[in-house]
Formats: structure tokens, sequence, C-alpha cells
């Protein structure tokens, strides 16, 4: 150390450790045990190499699809720990300080709110959407398949920053919309604030490129004859969410960008002197925030629809309402943002704009409810566990909806903003939507990509848990939001809110329970996969293209690209009792492993750390790397693997997937 | 068959390329929307000049009129580059896209000498939420220009290398628009940031 202003490693010190709390000090040992166990296990049982060549450096849109999942289901754990401990702090501090130090619980709702949005809900979404859009459509991979391992591993380098912020530093206390003043130096001039922004600004790219790379997919690597109004809702609703991301995104990076720039370069876009203007980061951050919530629920729609079709062995209810319905919704999605800041001091005819648009926006989505009730009546509903997830979501989703229509009331938005009725009303939306949208999509793939299903019975247990734990966790919320309550209350004096805080106690409790039925019945699932095999690749019916093909698919998918004459086009098949044409076969190329990715996300991964601790050494030799390692690639010839026809024909063939007449699976 | 195979696999490259092609307006697109909101941004806060200095005190008509010159030029040589790439003639092609790397790399000379002047004199981004909207708005035009010169000079690089081949010449394309999506950038900047504060 000197005092000349320049040290090696910037801000980083010993007291970077968490040994101010012993809560913290545990979450530290928990995250370094866990990558370290994750390190020995893999080690240990030799893993690394089948690790490094078929997953980590693979380009094969289906397994980059299950990493993602899979970090999705690690931050959905993350995310979840912090949430439960900011219920038991709540049901435990009246008039006492709990057990957390007040610093630290708002550590614990800011990392909470964005682990759930930008590291649980964004991954869990790109993850289905790679594993099951190509399929959908008939491709062999998404257009960019470099690229989206580039992506994935942006995302990845998000996630580790946010991780990291547990064992060396301390997270934001902004929250997770991290509003200046508060969140700028002034206010907050520890890393925490550094942590968060480099995470979104990292991902965020990552999420632009996927954006590009599905967008490109779904435009150009459609089977022949896949029309638009051909196309399965779900690739529509995939379409409209990426497109959303295009231009959403942008304004997200402008947002946390430039905090970034007032906290690092002393600008001053959103300080209260010098000619800052705060009210601008609450309209860029909400110009994005309120489409990113479309951005996430649009495909879990997509998901109830193809779940609806398939489980009720029907045509989906009105194809073309549902279609414009998605479109409507995501244009709307960008006329709606100022309804999160009615009480900010907009004139009553801005706020009247805002909160009619708002309404407005409920009719589209009102349309869809009622497409998947039709999709239902007069069809044979089979009750597998997506098709439960589905049916809890719009028991649950009605009901935020109307929450939502109240708060979209600028009067009555001035009662309850800020309060855990908004709180209530947005996890009542996304819980049920989006999580319980992508619940239902990991289990209706899952045996497509592994060639087994989920256990049912845990499936329904997890189901159940989740519903009946996320009722009595958020509809108290509801109750104490009209009582009064803020949000993000460390602790409080009113013995009227401990009791319900207590019940939301519970349902978190029975929510956990959920998680832990869902990893039993992976578990389960993993040790009875020879009785769950699903050897036909159609184990639900299903009537789009993913089900005409084996599970797992090879590597190139579909052995001969199909040709699709109508919407449901293995439906179809199945009905006219189509044989699938096992001859004449051609070469297949697929790419080659390439280690870009796992290179450009590590680089990325130290260029935000040395970002938020300033190390300014490294973040130049970072970018310098970023750069260098673009250039060398542009050099390099795209490799591709050739599979002789003669491999695939034998693969095709010994598979015995395909329509089979009349199928009829249990 | 693997005749049969090998055109295939042509077909399929060149199909590629206009995915490449569309995936790259995409990204523009995106840009674009970055570009709009950062100039909204300085919409807002343009009067906020605090204690700081007004735009007509520090912007200096000669630099600007140099830097939107060497710009212009260089969009110029630019389509000659692509023409020429287009043409299959990669000697004409690595000298254009040459020259206007060497403009671009001018306007960005100029540019570092006037923002870097600017803070020596105190006026840096940390002055006035005016200067804070400025600075970022014209650096992050900067930093584009930037990429877009390490990409020329690479693209250079590699025509020395093959020739003008398909992929070269897709790339070279896609150039061609970044830089003129720039100028379109630039001409914004000059007439919406500068000229309004040197006309006052
Ligand atoms: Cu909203």
């Amino acid at each position: 150390m000197n005092d000349t202003g320049f040290h090696l490693l910037g801000r980083l010190t010993i007291d970077a450790l968490p040994f101010y709390s012993w809560v913290a000090a545990g979450g530290a040992m928990v995250t370094v045990l866990g990558g370290l166990g994750a390190i020995a296990f893999v080690t240990w049982f030799g893993l690394w190499k089948p690790l490094w060549r078929d997953w980590m450096t693979s380009l094969d849109h289906k397994r980059i699809g299950v990493m993602y999942i899979v970090l999705a289901l690690i931050m959905l754990l993350r995310g979840f720990v912090d949430a439960i401990m900011m219920r038991v702090q709540q049901a435990m501090a009246l008039n006492s300080e709990g057990y957390l130090p007040a610093d630290h619980f708002e550590q614990i709702f800011s990392s909470h709110g964005t682990i759930m949005i930008f590291f649980m809900a964004m991954p869990f979404l790109a993850g289905l959407l790679n594993i099951a859009l190509p399929l959908q459509i008939g491709a062999r991979d998404v257009a960019f398949p470099l690229l989206n391992s580039i992506s994935f591993y942006l995302s990845a380098a998000g996630a580790g920053l946010v991780l990291i912020s547990l064992v060396l530093g301390k997270f934001s206390t902004a929250g997770w919309s991290g509003y200046p003043p508060y969140s700028g130096l002034e206010y907050s001039p520890g890393v925490g604030v550094d942590y968060w922004i480099w995470a979104i600004l990292i991902s965020g790219v990552g999420s632009t490129l996927s954006a590009i790379n599905f967008t490109v997919t779904i435009m150009c690597k459609r089977a022949p004859g896949m029309k638009p109004m051909r196309m399965p809702i779900f690739t529509w609703t995939a379409l409209c969410s990426s497109i959303l991301m295009l231009f959403a995104f942008p304004a997200l990076t402008v947002a946390v960008g430039l905090l970034g720039m007032d906290r690092t370069f002393g600008s001053h876009f959103f300080t209260n002197d010098s000619g800052g203007n705060v009210m601008n980061y609450m309209n860029l951050f909400w110009i994005w925030g309120h489409p990113e919530v479309y951005i996430l629920i649009l495909p879990a729609f997509g998901i109830f629809s193809e779940v609806a079709a398939t489980f009720s062995s029907k045509k989906i209810f009105g194809y073309r309402s549902l279609v414009y319905a998605t479109m409507v919704i995501a244009v709307l999605s960008f006329t709606v943002w100022l309804h999160h800041f009615f009480t900010m001091g907009s004139s009553p005819n801005v706020n009247a704009f805002f909160g009619i648009m708002t309404m407005i926006i409920a009719v589209p989505t009102g349309v869809k409810v009622f497409n998947w009730i039709f999709t239902m009546y007069g069809g044979r509903v089979r009750y597998e566990t997506p098709m439960l997830w589905t049916l809890g979501f719009m028991m649950m989703f009605v009901l935020g909806g109307i929450s939502g229509v109240l708060l979209a009331i600028p009067p009555v938005n001035y009662m309850t903003h800020n309060t855990t009725f908004l709180v209530a009303h947005f996890h009542n939306m996304i819980i049920p939507g989006v999580l319980f949208g992508y619940l239902a999509g990991y289990m209706y793939w899952f045996p497509k990509v592994f060639g087994f299903r989920l256990d049912h019975k845990w499936g329904v247990r997890a189901f159940w848990f989740w519903i009946i734990g996320f009722i009595l966790a958020f509809m108290p919320l509801y109750a104490t939001g009209l009582m009064g309550m803020p949000r993000r209350m460390a602790h409080y004096f009113d013995p009227e809110l401990q009791p319900m805080l207590i019940l939301a106690l519970v349902g978190a409790v029975l929510i956990l329970a959920g998680i832990l039925c869902l990893a039993i019945q992976l578990w389960v699932s993993v040790k009875k996969r020879e009785e769950l095999a699903d050897t036909t690749g159609d184990p639900w019916d299903g009537r789009t293209l993913e089900w005409s093909i084996s599970s797992p698919p090879p590597a190139y998918n579909f052995a001969r690209i199909p040709e699709v004459y109508d919407r449901d086009p293995f439906t179809e098949w199945k009905l006219a009792g189509r044989k699938p044409d096992k001859s004449d076969y051609s070469d297949i190329s697929v790419p080659e492993n390439s280690m870009l990715g796992v290179y450009l996300g590590a680089v990325a991964f130290a260029f935000g750390f040395s970002m938020v601790w300033q190390i300014w050494w490294l973040a130049v030799l970072c970018g310098l790397a970023i750069i260098g390692g673009l250039i060398v690639r542009s050099f390099v010839f795209d490799h591709e693997i050739l599979i002789p026809a003669e491999t695939v024909a034998l693969a095709d063939q010994s598979a015995g997937a395909g329509p089979v007449e009349g199928s009829q699976p249990a | 068959m693997s005749s049969e195979a090998t055109n295939n696999s042509a077909e399929i490259f060149s199909h590629h390329e206009d995915e490449v092609q569309l995936g790259f307006w995409l990204f523009l697109m995106s840009d674009a929307v970055l570009f709009g909101l950062l100039f909204a941004t300085y919409a807002i806060m343009a009067g906020n000049i605090a204690e700081g200095p007004t735009g007509t005190e520090i912007f200096d008509l000669f630099n600007l009129s140099l830097q939107t010159a060497l710009l212009l030029v260089s969009t110029l040589t630019i389509a000659i580059a692509s023409r020429h790439a287009m043409l299959g003639n990669t000697k004409g092609a690595m000298f254009w896209l040459l020259a206007s790397c060497v403009l671009g790399a001018g306007f960005i000379a100029l540019e570092l000498n006037e923002l870097g002047g600017l803070v020596l004199a105190g006026n840096g981004p940390g002055r006035s939420g005016f200067l804070s909207a400025f600075f970022t708005l014209v650096s992050m035009h900067g930093l584009h220009v930037s990429a877009g010169i390490i990409w020329g000079v690479t693209l250079v690089l590699q025509l020395s290398r093959e020739g003008v081949s398909s992929r070269l010449l897709s790339r070279i394309m896609r150039l061609t628009y970044f830089w003129h999506f720039l100028d379109i950038v630039w001409i914004g900047v000059y007439s919406t940031i500068y000229l309004p504060w040197i006309m006052a």
C-alpha cells in the first residue's frame, strides 16, 4: 500500500472478507465449500474430460440449454435461500433487531431480486428456448452455435460475480432496481452496487446476443412449409420475446451503465447536485423493466399453450387470436413503464394515460386465458405434471392480474405504492406465470432431452407444496400491504403484522419442501430411468415436430428435415398414419467444439471483477484479451464435423422413432 | 453421393451468410436503440450546466468541421472499398479499407484531442450533467469507431492472406453497414449536440 493512490489490487484488501457477521461468513463458507465440493466431485470421479468435451465446449444447442437450466436451478436455490432468510427475519423482528443486521438484510433482498430475475429466470428461459426451439421448427441447430455458447458463458460470468460478492466484499443494498441517488457513490460508497452493475452489464450482453440468435433462428431456419401461421405458439412467443429483448435491453444497459459512469468516473447523470437527473434513471430502468416482465412471461405463455393442447389432445383454441394477442402484448409492453412510479410527480394526465394503457394490456392477456380454458373444454385432459403447473398457473395468475389492474389505478397506487401489496402482486405474476411455466416446460421437455420422463409422484408433490406454499407466502402480504406495511422492512413495531408474517414464513417453508421434492424427483427419476424410459420419442402424444424424433435426439436432431403442411404437423402425420421415410440419407455437418465461449466468459468475469475493485491494469489486460481473442478467432475457418450418411441412416433406422400409426402412449 | 453433399454444404454456406447478415442488422437495430436513449438522455440534460461552462464556451467549430469532414470522406472511401471487394479486386479493397481506417484514426485523434483538452481544462464529465451526457455520447460513438478501425485493419490482414473470399466479402459488407451507421449517428451528434451550441 502507498499513498500515491495506486494499489496493485485496487480497492481489494483483507477487509473484503465477510467477517462482519456470522451469517455473512456462513454464507461465504457455503459458497466456497459448494464450489470446492463440485470441483472435488468432478475430480474424484475423473469427469473433467467428459465434462469439458461433451458439455463445456459443446456447441450443441440441447447441451447448452441443459447448462443454462443447471445454472438457473443453482441460482434458484441461492435466490430461495435469500427469500427464506428474509421471511425468517420478518417473522421474528417485531420490536427487535431479528437475527440479521439491517445492512445485511438489505443485501439479501437486493441479491434475491437480482438473482431471481437475471440469473434464475433469464437463464431458465434461455435454456428452454435452446432446447425446444430448434426442435420445434425442424432445425438442426440455432443459427449461430458458437455465439450461443458465448452467450451462455457471459450469463454464467454475471452469475459468478453475484456469487463471489458473498465471499469478497458486500453485495448492493440498493434493491434489485438500484435506484439512485441511494445507489450513487455518495450513499453507497462500497463495491456492492458495482458488483450489481457489472453482473447485469455482462449478462446483458449475453442476453442481447441470444436474442439475435433466436430471432435469426426462427426467421431463417424453419423447416420447409412452416409458414409463420404454422409455427407452434411457443415459437411465436419466443420470437416476440427475443424481439422485445433486442429493443428493451439497451435501456437497461444505458441506465445501469450511466450509473456505473457516475460511480466510477464521477459524472453527474443521477446525482442530486451538479445537474444530475434522478428521474431519468427511473424512466430508463423501467423502459427495460416492464418489457422484461413480458420477455419472461410470453415464452411461459407459449409453454402453457403447448401443454394445454398436448394434454387435452386438442388443437389449441383460437391459434390466430393467441398469436395476435402475443404481438399486441409485446407492443403495448413499451407503453406502460410509468406505472412503476405513479407517485413520483407526474401530472394527473400522464398518470391517467399510463394507468389506462396498463389496464388495456390486461385485455390480450385475458384473451389468452380464455384460449387455454377453451382448449381444455371438451378435451380429454390428462393430468400429467406439466398440465398441473398449467392449471395452477391459470388459477393463480388471474388473481395476480386482478391485483395488477387495481395497482394500475393511480389513486389506488398512491395507497399501495411501496407496500408489500406490490410485492405480493408481482410475485403473484412471476411465480405462477413465469416459474410455473418454466417448470412445466422442464417437465414437459425433460424426456426429450434425456430419454426418460421425470417421476410423476414426486412431481405432483412438488406441485402441491409449491402452490400451497405460494398461496400461504403471498396472500398474507396482500393483507399486510393494505395494512400499510412498507416493503423491504428489516424490523417493525406493529404487533398486528406479526401473525401474517409468520404465516408467510410457513408458506416459504412449504415452498422449500416443494424445492426438495423437485430435487428428489430428479434423483428418483435418474435411479428409475430404465422404468421411465421414453422409447418412442413421443411420451405425451405430442403435436409438434420435436416429438417426431428420438429421445434423446441425435446431435443433428433431424436425420431428414421434415416438410410441414399444417399446424401440429406431427399430429397430422399420426392421424394420416404416415410412416417415416427411412431411406435416402445425406451427410450432415455439425459444428465442432469450441473453447472460445469458456475463454470469453472467464475473461469477462475477470474484467467485471477488476472493474468492481478498480484493479485498472487487470481491466485493461482483460479488455485486450477479449479483443485479441475475437481477432484470432476471426482468422479461423468454421470447423464442422461431417457425419456420413451411412452413420445417419444406421442411427435413424435403429431409433425406431417417428410417427407411429395410431400411437397412444400411456 | 459425396459431390451432392459438397453441393449441399456450399448452398448452406451461402444461406448461412444471409443469416449472419440478418443477425448483424438486428444488432445494429439494438445498437440504434442504445444511441437513441443516449441522445434522449443528452436532450434531457443539455440544459443542466450547473456551475460548468456552456457548449458555446467549449465547442470549437474548426475542430468539429475537421472531424466531420474526415468521417464523411471515410464513409465514401469505405463504400469504394466494398465496391472493389464486390468486384473481387483484393488490392483495391485493401487500399480503400486502409484509407478508411486512417481517416477514422484521424477522427479519433481529433476527438481525443478535444475531449482531453476539456478534461485538462477541468471541464471533464464530472463537471456538470450536461458535460456527463456530452462525454458519454461522444465517447460511445468514438468507441464504436475505434472498434470499426480494429475490425478494418483485421480485414486488411485477412484480405492479404486469402484474397476476397465469400466470407471476407460478407464481412466487408457488414463493416460498411456499421461504418455508415456510425456516420448517421455522428450526423445526429453534430446537429443535435454541437450545432445548437455553436449557433447560439
Ligand atoms: Cu410494469
